[in-house]
C-alpha cells in the first residue's frame, strides 16, 4: 500500500510540475477543457473572417451609403463648420448652445484627446514635446488666436493644413469625436485661449469685473 | 488448508475505502485548481506583432485609455485603435523605427495590424463595455493594472463568480464619475477614506443612480 501512496503522491508533483501554478505567464493560447458553445459561427468585431477575402469580418462602407442612424449632413454649417459658399464660420452654429455643459463636455474631450500634444493649458507643452514632438504650436500665437471657430472645427474634422511638403503634421479627429463633441472642444478651446489673451472687458458679469479690478 | 490470502489482506479493503477518499481528495483539489480560468486564462499575455507599451503610453505618458480605446464608451465593444491613431504621433517620433513597420504599412494600404485577442468572453455571454464604463466601473476592475504591463496580460479571471461577485455587491466598485479624479481610466485610484470609504460613496450611487447589475441568467445569457 504504501508503494501506491508513492506513486499517487509522484504523479501529483508530476502534474503540477507539468501544469504549471495559477496565473503564471505564458504565451500560448489558454486551453479550453470545455469549449461548448464558445466560439459560435457569426462575425466579430474587428475580428478576422475566412469568407472574405480580405480576411476580415468588418466590412468597409461602400462609396456614398448614408447612414440610417444619422440626419443628412446636409446642415454645412454644424457639419462642416462652413457656410453654404465654402467659408469658414465666425460664429457657432445657431443649434449649439454654448453653456457651461458645452464647456465641461469640451474639457473632457480636450484632455483626453488633444492634451497629449497642446498640454492641458493648451500652450503645445504636452509630454509628448519632451519626446520630441517639437512642430505642436501653442493656441496663443497671434495667427492661431485668430482661427474663426469654423477653422478649429475644420482642423479637428480634417487635421492641420497640408505643409508644402504635402504632409499634415495634426491628423483628423473625426472618427474619435462626434460633431456635437467637436463643437464643445472648439468651444473650450476658445475659452483656453481667452485665458491668455482675454481683457477686462471679455468679463460680462459687472460684480466679477469689479472684483478683477479691485484685485488689481 | 493452505491459506489463500495473508492476514494482512484483511486490512485490505478498509486501506482501499481510505485511499480512495484519499485520491478522491486530491482529484477535486486539482481539478479545483487547473480546470479554471484562474489557471487557464489568467496570465495569457500573447506575442504581439507590434512590441507595444501600455506601460510606457498609457502609464509613463499619461496618455488616456479612451484616446486609442475610443469607442469603449460609446459600444460594447472596447476597439482596438486603428493605425493612423499610432500615426498622430508616430509619423513625428520616432518616424522611422523598424519596431513599427507593421503599424506603418496598414497605414498606408489600409491592411489591418494582426494584433491578437487576449481577453475573451465566450459567445454565449453577453457583455458590453459602455454600460460598465458610463456607471462607474473601473477598467482596473476586469483588466488589473494595464498601465503599468509592459505587454498586457490578463490579470483577472472573468469566469461567471467574477462576474457575479460585482453584481451582487456593486458598492464595493464604484466610482462617482462627477468627480474628474475618479474617472474610470485612472487605474491607480482608491478611495481616500480606504474600504469604509468606498463602500459609503458606492452604496450612495447604486441609491441616487438606481444601479442594478443583472444577476438573473437572461441578463448575462441571451
Ligand atoms: C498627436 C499630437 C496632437 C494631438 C493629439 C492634437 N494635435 Fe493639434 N496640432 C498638432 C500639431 C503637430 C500641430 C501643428 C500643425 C502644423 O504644423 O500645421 C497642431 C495644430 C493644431 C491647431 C492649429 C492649426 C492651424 O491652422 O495652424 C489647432 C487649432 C489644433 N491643433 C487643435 C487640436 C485639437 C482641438 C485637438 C484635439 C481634438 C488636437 N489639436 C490634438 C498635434 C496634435
Ligand atoms: C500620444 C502620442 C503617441 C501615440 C498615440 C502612440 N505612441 Fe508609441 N510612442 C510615443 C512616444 C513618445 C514613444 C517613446 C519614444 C522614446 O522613447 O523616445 C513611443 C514609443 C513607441 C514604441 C517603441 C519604438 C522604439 O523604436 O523604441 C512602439 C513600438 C510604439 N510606440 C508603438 C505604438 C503603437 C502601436 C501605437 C498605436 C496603438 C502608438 N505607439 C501610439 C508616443 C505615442
Ligand atoms: C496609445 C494607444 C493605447 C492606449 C493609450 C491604451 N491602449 Fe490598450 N491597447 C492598445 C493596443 C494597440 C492594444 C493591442 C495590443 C496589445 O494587446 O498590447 C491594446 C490592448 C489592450 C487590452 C487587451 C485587449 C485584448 O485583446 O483583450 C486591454 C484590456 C487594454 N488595451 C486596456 C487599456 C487600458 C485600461 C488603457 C488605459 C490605462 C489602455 N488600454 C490604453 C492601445 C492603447
Ligand atoms: C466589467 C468588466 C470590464 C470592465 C470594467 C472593462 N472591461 Fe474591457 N473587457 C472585459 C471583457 C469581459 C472583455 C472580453 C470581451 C470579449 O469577449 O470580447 C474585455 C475586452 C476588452 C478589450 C478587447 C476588445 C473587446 O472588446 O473584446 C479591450 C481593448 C478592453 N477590454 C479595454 C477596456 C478599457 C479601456 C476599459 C476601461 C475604460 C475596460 N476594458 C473596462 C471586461 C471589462
Ligand atoms: C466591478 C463590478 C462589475 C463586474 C466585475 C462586472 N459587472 Fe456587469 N455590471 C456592473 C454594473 C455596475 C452594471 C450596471 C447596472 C446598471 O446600470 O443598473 C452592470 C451591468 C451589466 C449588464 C447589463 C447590461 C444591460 O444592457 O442591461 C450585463 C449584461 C453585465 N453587466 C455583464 C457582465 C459580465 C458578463 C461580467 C463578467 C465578465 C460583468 N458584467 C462583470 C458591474 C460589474
Ligand atoms: C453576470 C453575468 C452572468 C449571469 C447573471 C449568469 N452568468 Fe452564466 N456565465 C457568465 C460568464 C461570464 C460565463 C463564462 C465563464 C467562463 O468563461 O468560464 C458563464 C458561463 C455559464 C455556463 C457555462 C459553463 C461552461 O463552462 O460550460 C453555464 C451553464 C451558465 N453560465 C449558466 C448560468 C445560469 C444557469 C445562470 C442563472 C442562474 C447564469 N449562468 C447567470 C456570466 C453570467
Amino acid at each position: 500500500m504504501r508503494h501506491v501512496y508513492f506513486a499517487t503522491f509522484f504523479l501529483a508533483v508530476l502534474t503540477v510540475s507539468v501544469l504549471g501554478f495559477r496565473g503564471t505567464r505564458s504565451t500560448r493560447p489558454p486551453i479550453e477543457l470545455f469549449p461548448d458553445m464558445d466560439h459560435q459561427a457569426h462575425l466579430k468585431p474587428q475580428a478576422g473572417s475566412t469568407f472574405f477575402d480580405d480576411g476580415r469580418a468588418d466590412r468597409p462602407i461602400p462609396p456614398g451609403t448614408v447612414a440610417a442612424s444619422a440626419p443628412l449632413d446636409d446642415d454645412d454649417g454644424l457639419y462642416h463648420g462652413m457656410d453654404a459658399d465654402g467659408t469658414p464660420l465666425k460664429a457657432f452654429p445657431a443649434t449649439v448652445t454654448v453653456d457651461a455643459k458645452l464647456l465641461a463636455r469640451g474639457q473632457n474631450r480636450f484632455t483626453i484627446y488633444c492634451a497629449p500634444c497642446h498640454g492641458a493649458l493648451g500652450d503645445g507643452q504636452g509630454i509628448t514635446k519632451q519626446y520630441g514632438m517639437t512642430t505642436t504650436p501653442s493656441y496663443f500665437d497671434p495667427r492661431r488666436v485668430k482661427l474663426t471657430v469654423g477653422e478649429l472645427f475644420g482642423t479637428i474634422t480634417n487635421g492641420s493644413p497640408k505643409t508644402p511638403e504635402g504632409k499634415q503634421n495634426m491628423l483628423p479627429y473625426a472618427d474619435k469625436l462626434s460633431v456635437e463633441d467637436r463643437w464643445a472642444v472648439v468651444a473650450y478651446v476658445r475659452a483656453l485661449q481667452r485665458t491668455q489673451v482675454g481683457t477686462l472687458n471679455d468679463v460680462t458679469d459687472a460684480a466679477q469685473k469689479e472684483a478683477l479690478l479691485k484685485s488689481k | 488448508m493452505s491459506k489463500l490470502f495473508p492476514k494482512s489482506a484483511n486490512r485490505l479493503p478498509l486501506q482501499l475505502v481510505l485511499y480512495l477518499f484519499v485520491l478522491g481528495g486530491i482529484a477535486s483539489a486539482g481539478i479545483n485548481y487547473y480546470a479554471t480560468n484562474k489557471w487557464a486564462n489568467v496570465g495569457y499575455a500573447p506575442v504581439q506583432p507590434v512590441p507595444y507599451s501600455h506601460q510606457l503610453h498609457a502609464g509613463q505618458l499619461g496618455i488616456d485609455c479612451r484616446y486609442c480605446h475610443s469607442n469603449v464608451e460609446k459600444s460594447g465593444f472596447a476597439n482596438l485603435p486603428t493605425a493612423q491613431t499610432c500615426m498622430n504621433c508616430h509619423s513625428l517620433v520616432k518616424a522611422d523605427s523598424p519596431l513599427l513597420a507593421v503599424v506603418r504599412e496598414s497605414y498606408a494600404t489600409g491592411a489591418p495590424v494582426p494584433w491578437v485577442q487576449i481577453h475573451m468572453t465566450p459567445d454565449y455571454v453577453y457583455f458590453n463595455h459602455s454600460v460598465h464604463v458610463t456607471r462607474g466601473v473601473s477598467c482596473v476592475e476586469c483588466h488589473g493594472a494595464i498601465d503599468t504591463m509592459d505587454v498586457v496580460a490578463q490579470a483577472k479571471p472573468l469566469t461567471m463568480s467574477f462576474c457575479l461577485d460585482c453584481h451582487r455587491a456593486p458598492e464595493e466598485h464604484l466610482r462617482d464619475l462627477t468627480k474628474p479624479e475618479q474617472a474610470v481610466t485612472k487605474l491607480g485610484w482608491v478611495h481616500p477614506g480606504g474600504e469604509a470609504g468606498q463602500h459609503d460613496q458606492g452604496v450612495k450611487l447604486v441609491q441616487d443612480l438606481k444601479i442594478m447589475p443583472p444577476q438573473s441568467c437572461s441578463g448575462c445569457h441571451r
